[in-house]
């Protein structure tokens, strides 16, 4: 009888965490593949309005960016709360939009420069003042195609309109 | 005899390792959200624009208030309400002979539009108005043009227009993606984007 009732006894064994490593470096690569690396420091405020009739863009090398909005809270110090423009990692007046269009330009391959389009990234707070400055500017360089880049959502449940 | 085998590597510290990776790249990344209304801006005419005469009917006019009120055709209207009413008058195809329109089910008021060729949308807006509610109106309208031209493709090629350009997105190779981009210009032509900003300036 002894025999059988010290087998009882015993401990439940460990679990094995030896597949955690698998399951970790299968959501690690999920992410390596899924995102991309942020390669413009953000500096101003970006709320995008919302919209459905939406369209997406394929080619991420054909996207030129051009971000608008108030800065950002570590920016406001120095560059006050109404709406800026950022190209690549500094602010910018509306005067630098056409010189960065054709340094853009000439960055690309020949082959595409005529597919190149604006990614419009402007926080929804922004007057269509400046707005309209970026297009006219957008307009003077040639660069026609333009994408006023959106977050999916429905618009007429937010707007005050 | 005396050769013992290797002792196992501990490989507990392995997940510590791959979660410190793991978020590494949660914090550096982003998942891009690169989706958004897409425009053809006019080019800027040198000379002076001589006057196109548009009859009064054709026009559908859109204005954003500088208090951010939305009034169309003089009248103050609900954003909700702006995609029909902007489908209304595309699709009204009131027009007769050579500007008719075959394919269109609308009301065929005689104030309202001829034909969509014809029919422009004007939108006007304040510098001081937002860019949110911009978009907001530029949304609706879109959503008014989507929905004529999915309707018209379904019945020209059978299948809607927005799945026509996810096809183009996936096509094999370049026969399948040219044939898929005509039939998108044919849609196209059929309900011409006709939107006419009209900027502030302009409007004071």
């Amino acid at each position: 009888m002894a025999k059988f009732s010290k087998k009882k006894g015993g401990e439940l064994p460990p679990i094995s965490t030896a597949s955690l490593p698998d399951i970790v470096f299968m959501l690690l690569f999920f992410f390596m593949v899924a995102t991309t690396m942020r390669e413009t420091n953000v500096m101003v405020k970006q709320d995008l309005p919302k919209a459905d009739q939406v369209e997406k863009l394929e080619n991420k090398n054909l996207v030129m960016y051009i971000y608008a909005g108030p800065p950002s809270p570590n920016y406001q110090q120095q560059f006050g709360t109404s709406g800026r423009i950022q190209l690549n990692d500094k602010f910018a007046r509306v005067e630098d939009i056409q010189s960065f269009i054709l340094a853009e330009r000439e960055s690309k391959n020949p082959g595409i420069r005529s597919k190149l389009i604006t990614g419009l990234k402007i926080d929804e707070e922004t007057n269509m003042s400046l707005v309209s400055d970026i297009t006219d500017e957008l307009r003077k360089v040639e660069a026609y195609r333009i994408n006023y880049t959106t977050r999916q959502g429905d618009p007429t449940a937010e707007s005050g309109l | 005899m005396s050769r013992r085998s290797a002792p196992e590597i501990n490989a507990g510290s392995m997940a510590d390792i791959a979660f410190l990776l793991l978020i590494f790249f949660l914090v550096t990344t982003t998942i891009e959200s690169d989706k958004g209304i897409t425009r053809r801006l006019p080019p800027i005419d040198e000379q002076e624009p001589e006057d196109v005469v548009v009859k009064e009917r054709n026009v559908f006019e859109v204005v954003i208030s500088r208090n951010g009120d939305l009034l169309v055709e003089d009248k103050p209207m609900e954003l909700k309400d702006l995609r029909e009413a902007a489908l209304n008058f595309i699709d009204n195809g009131g027009g007769t002979g050579s500007a008719a329109c075959p394919y269109c089910q609308g009301a065929e008021d005689p104030k309202s539009s001829e034909n969509p060729q014809k029919a422009v949308i004007s939108l006007e807006y304040a510098r001081q108005t937002k860019y949110g509610d911009f978009i907001a109106v530029q949304n609706e309208l879109m959503g008014a043009f989507n929905q004529l031209r999915d309707r018209v493709s379904l019945s020209e090629f059978g299948v809607p227009f927005s799945k026509l350009q996810e096809d183009m997105d996936k096509a094999a190779n370049d026969i399948e993606k040219d044939e898929i981009a005509q039939k998108i210009t044919r849609i196209r032509e059929f309900y011409p984007l006709n939107i006419m900003e009209t900027k502030p300036e302009q409007v004071n």
